[in-house]
């Protein structure tokens, strides 16, 4: 029975639907812990006169107070891989940066009572002027957030391939626009949560939290903690209630309260309120892009300029700035354009520290690249969809190497789009909307949108940051890699421990459904531990669940260690029948040889290991255990050129939508939406739906509601659920298709591309599209809220 | 208005789960703390303290409330179903494996919440009276699955009863 491929009810679901999950909050794994609460900044930036913390002690059943100053006796700053980094703490020493940074920890015998002793604290603030700008930030800096980067600026570079300024010298048609995406987050349902444990006998950390990687930050908190990377034990709960990338920045919350462990002598957790998450955990970077595109009459898509303005928050933070190289190797999205310019800023002001949201870096850039598409179709008097068709990179181009180095493995970008035109009724919707008299407020739109999808991230893209001189003097960094172990022990039970830290992404079923073909035994036989351990769990720096890895890296690492305990458990069969184990295969569990089955099975050879080792021949070790690391092809290092694969495969998608606009009330109406996805071969088609599902909620709620807001105090202004909106059932369309092509991705075992974050990535753009067609008005702005579309109207009626 | 001392313990009875519990406690407590840290109930999840994200979501004398938005002393003698509470009846069955086959859950956090409230409006459906997929599911955040699973599993549910959920 092949399992790998079907559609698979998930064997997560009995126990978090009977409210059996384990998740941080439910956590209780060392006797004696305190609770802690966070006095966080009022002010956007202040330099800190006075912290008094006398009158906490007077409070019953505190433990102790610790403030920034104190930090520093225990903590480093925390590394981060630009070439002027900044003094970055988990907490404010002498002076804030944004509203909610971590001003004072109290420890207490409840989070109550903690509360109650955060409001004898009294700080004493010397309000400084507030840079929340991006381009004022950087171009005309009223105040430099940090001494030694004057101009607020974290990060510049400027790469340029081919010969863009020639290309866009002659090209007929120029677009030029500027595009603005907005600040916002991924808002899952569980916050951030931790628990540290200081052992001062040994001088060494345990910190549980819902954290899921990139493990390279494990490297990162242990230099911040001042100690060598063993003595960092990080560990996850069986659980973790959604993150879409959110949760990677709980890190410097980790050694905040590790630190704290340690200062104060006991056990803490930290369960963050929602408040304090929607101010101070992390968010998206906004983003300001100015893009220049040149096209010949005939609709030749030449050459492309783009300089991009990413808003990174108060401290340059680590994997910062990589929003801004995330998506470097696929830039020029799904067009064979051979000449680009780009210049690249990371620029701090007074918010929260940016970091991973799911689309990590995608719709930044999809968001200007394909409105752009639609506004030259305009200008160059083509349908949209023809103007993508004609600069489509053809089947017959890969492996395509993008100008910017990018290495795309297979696809079929122009069946996709059919099939997703035709899915949607394009070209009669068009018609359609082509006779209507504009009559009333309501006016129809059809927009779309088409995506390259990278996934399994490169490590040495964020390196990409530093110049090809800076990084001649660093060693190389490279790669994409995923740990696996596949055990079975002396009666035959099978257990798999993953490195993936999932967060609902289903990934035991889908380890159960591979290691289950591969041994032939039932699903029902097989143990997948999701918890990671740094410890115990074999892992490396690019371990964890972001960069939609699991299906390209995970479950090839997964399929790898199976095929070594089937190479193992088949020679010792060849052995004890005497024949070669070229001619022996398994089958429900049993050896199979060329005169059919044998006595032989997966569980007794397993148990010929553990009970019998003195039997074993030459060549075949005691017990089985067999641990594969995966790595995924061409993921090399940044050439000196700048050429960088920065995701080890790509997945395509196209998106149509249509809706209706109400030009008195700026309300949009999603009527239809189709999404046609090519991500390979599909390993579990149920849950590969359930991720494009919720991806796509995510991209419909950043095209239409959701943006952090703050005023020009920096003081946020969408701090509760209430004001900053994600969508509710209700605002999820109904006449809802998702289609897929099935191209392999031709360099890994298992076929399977990256999925989940592709509509992030588009739905902006389509919506955006659609919306524009509408009104005949060109959007270069997110989230499209009602009001956003009446001042658009207005603004074209004053034109009129 | 009955006032309380600062650091004052006051006597609560609570039957949750068909079980009594006594409890001096706090008069501060929120109820979903008390659920949550007194009882050790923890499939009751805690998501934003402010009524909006559903996700801790109990029955409260046969009516779905949100425990985070009261005070455990203001329930008191009060009859309270929690998740673990609800899988203990035999037709729950039926509810888990919809929103199993129908992928209804990923990271699983706000599902208890949301299951409480199917749950609640399917007993309360009858054929004439179907399920409203989205006035149930209005009160519930989910980001994982963009509610086309929920709203598939609440379909097939009521099609199991002998209806059509209104769509």
């Amino acid at each position: 029975m092949a399992w790998i491929g079907q559609s698979i009810p998930r064997f997560e679901d009995g126990r978090l639907i009977n409210g059996h999950g384990q998740y941080i909050a439910d956590l209780t794994p060392v006797p004696g812990i305190q609770h802690v609460a966070i006095l966080r900044s009022p002010h956007a930036h202040a330099r800190i006169r006075r912290i008094d913390t006398s009158r906490v002690g007077t409070v019953a059943g505190v433990t102790g107070v610790i403030t920034g100053r104190d930090l520093l006796a225990v903590l480093a700053p925390f590394p981060v891989g630009v070439p002027r980094p900044v003094t970055y703490y988990p907490m404010a020493i002498d002076r804030v940066r944004y509203v909610g940074e971590p001003v004072a920890v109290v420890v207490a015998n409840s989070r109550y009572v903690a509360e109650d002793a955060l409001d004898v604290i009294e700080v004493d603030y010397e309000a400084l002027p507030v840079v929340s700008d991006i381009e004022a930030a950087c171009q005309r800096p009223p105040v430099a957030l940090h001494e030694n980067v004057p101009d607020n600026v974290a990060n510049h570079r400027e790469f340029t391939y081919g010969d863009p300024k020639s290309a866009l010298h002659h090209a007929d048609v120029l677009i030029r626009e500027r595009f603005v995406y907005p600040r916002n987050t991924a808002v899952p349902i569980e916050t951030y949560g931790v628990i540290a444990h200081y052992e001062q006998s040994t001088d060494d950390y345990t910190v549980w939290a819902n954290f899921h990687g990139p493990f390279t930050l494990h490297s990162v908190m242990a230099h911040a903690l001042k100690v060598s990377t063993q003595k960092l034990r990080i560990k996850t709960p069986q659980d973790i209630g959604g993150s879409y990338g959110v949760k990677s920045a709980v890190y410097p919350y980790m050694v905040l309260l590790a630190a704290t462990s340690r200062l104060l002598g006991c056990s803490v957790k930290w369960i963050e309120d929602r408040l304090e998450h929607m101010k101070a955990s992390s968010s998206a970077s906004a983003r300001i892009s100015y893009v220049t595109a040149g096209f010949s009459r005939d609709g030749r898509f030449q050459a492309l300029d783009i300089k991009q303005y990413d808003d990174v928050g108060a401290y340059i933070r680590a994997p910062e700035p990589a929003t801004l190289y995330r998506v470097h190797g696929n830039l020029t999205g799904a067009y064979d354009v051979r000449h680009v310019h780009l210049e690249n800023y990371a620029v701090m002001t007074n918010r929260v520290p940016t970091g991973l949201v799911r689309g990590y870096g995608g719709p930044q850039l999809y968001f200007p690249l394909e409105r752009m598409m639609d506004i030259a179709a305009r200008q160059l008097n083509m349908d949209p969809a023809e103007l993508r068709r004609a600069n489509f990179i053809k089947r017959d181009q890969f492996p395509y190497r993008t100008a910017s180095g990018g290495i795309y493995d297979s696809g079929d970008y122009t069946a996709v789009l059919d099939t997703a035109l035709q899915a949607s009724g394009y070209e009669a919707f068009r018609e359609t909307t082509r006779n209507l008299q504009d009559s009333g407020p309501m006016r129809l739109g059809i927009g779309l949108a088409a995506v390259v999808e990278p996934s399994g991230s490169n490590m040495g893209y964020v390196t990409i940051a530093y110049t090809p001189e800076e990084r001649a003097r660093q060693l190389p960094k490279s790669g994409a890699v995923s740990a696996a172990t596949v055990a079975i022990d002396a009666l035959g039970g099978i257990t798999v421990q993953i490195d993936s830290a999932p967060e609902g992404q289903g990934h035991v079923t889908v380890v159960r459904q591979i290691v289950a073909d591969v041994l032939t035994v039932p699903m029902e036989s097989i143990r997948v531990i999701a918890e990671m351990d740094t410890a115990i769990t074999p892992w490396t720096i690019s371990s964890g669940s972001y960069s939609s890895r699991f299906a390209a890296a995970g479950a090839n690492a997964v399929f790898s260690a199976a095929q070594k305990v089937k190479t193992k458990l088949l020679a010792l069969a060849a052995q004890q029948l005497g024949l070669d184990n070229k001619t022996l295969r398994f089958e429900e569990g049993r050896v199979w040889g060329v005169q059919g089955a044998t006595d032989l099975t997966v569980k007794r050879l397993a148990g010929l290991t553990h009970w019998n080792p003195a039997g074993l021949p030459a060549g075949i070790s005691p017990g089985v255990y067999e641990t594969s690391y995966f790595s995924l092809p061409n993921v090399d290092p940044p050439t000196a050129e700048d050429l960088i694969n920065s995701s080890a495969t790509y997945g395509f998608l196209v998106d149509v939508a249509k809706v209706a606009v109400n030009t008195e009330t700026g309300k949009i109406t999603v009527l239809d939406y189709v999404t046609v996805h090519d991500a390979g071969r599909l390993l579990n088609p149920l849950l590969a739906d359930g991720q494009i599902y919720g991806g796509l909620a995510f991209g419909l709620g950043s095209a239409l509601y959701e943006e952090l807001r703050y005023d020009e105090e920096g003081q946020l202004l969408t701090g509760s659920l209430m004001d900053y909106l994600v969508p509710t059932a209700s605002e999820i369309p109904e006449s809802l298709t998702v289609l897929h092509h099935h191209t392999r991705a031709p360099g890994i075992p298992l076929g399977a591309k990256g999925l989940g974050e592709g509509n992030v990535m588009s739905a902006g753009a389509a919506i955006a599209n659609a919306v524009s067609d509408a009104l005949g008005v060109e959007i270069c702005s997110l989230p499209l809220s009602p009001r956003a579309v009446t001042e658009s109207v207005m603004k074209k009626g004053g034109r009129g | 208005m009955t006032r309380y001392d600062k650091d004052q313990r006051v006597p609560v009875t609570l039957t949750v789960n068909g079980r009594e519990y006594r409890r001096w406690i706090e008069p501060r407590l929120l109820l979903s703390d008390f659920i949550r840290d007194e009882l050790g109930l923890t499939g009751t999840h805690v998501g934003c303290e402010h009524g909006v994200c559903g996700a801790c979501t109990i029955l409260l004398n046969g009516t779905p409330v949100r425990s985070c938005l009261k005070l455990a002393i203001d329930v008191g003698n009060g009859h309270i179903t929690t998740i673990e509470g609800l899988v203990k009846d035999d037709e729950f069955d039926a509810l888990r494996q919809a929103f199993s086959e129908n992928h209804a859950l990923q990271c699983g956090f706000c599902t208890p919440g949301i299951v409480v409230s199917v749950w609640d409006a399917l007993k309360h459906a009858s054929d004439s009276d179907l399920v409203d997929w989205e006035d149930v599911l209005s009160g519930h955040l989910c980001r994982c699955t963009g509610y086309v699973g929920i709203r598939q599993a609440i379909k097939a549910l009521q099609a199991k009863e002998g209806g059509e959920a209104k769509a």
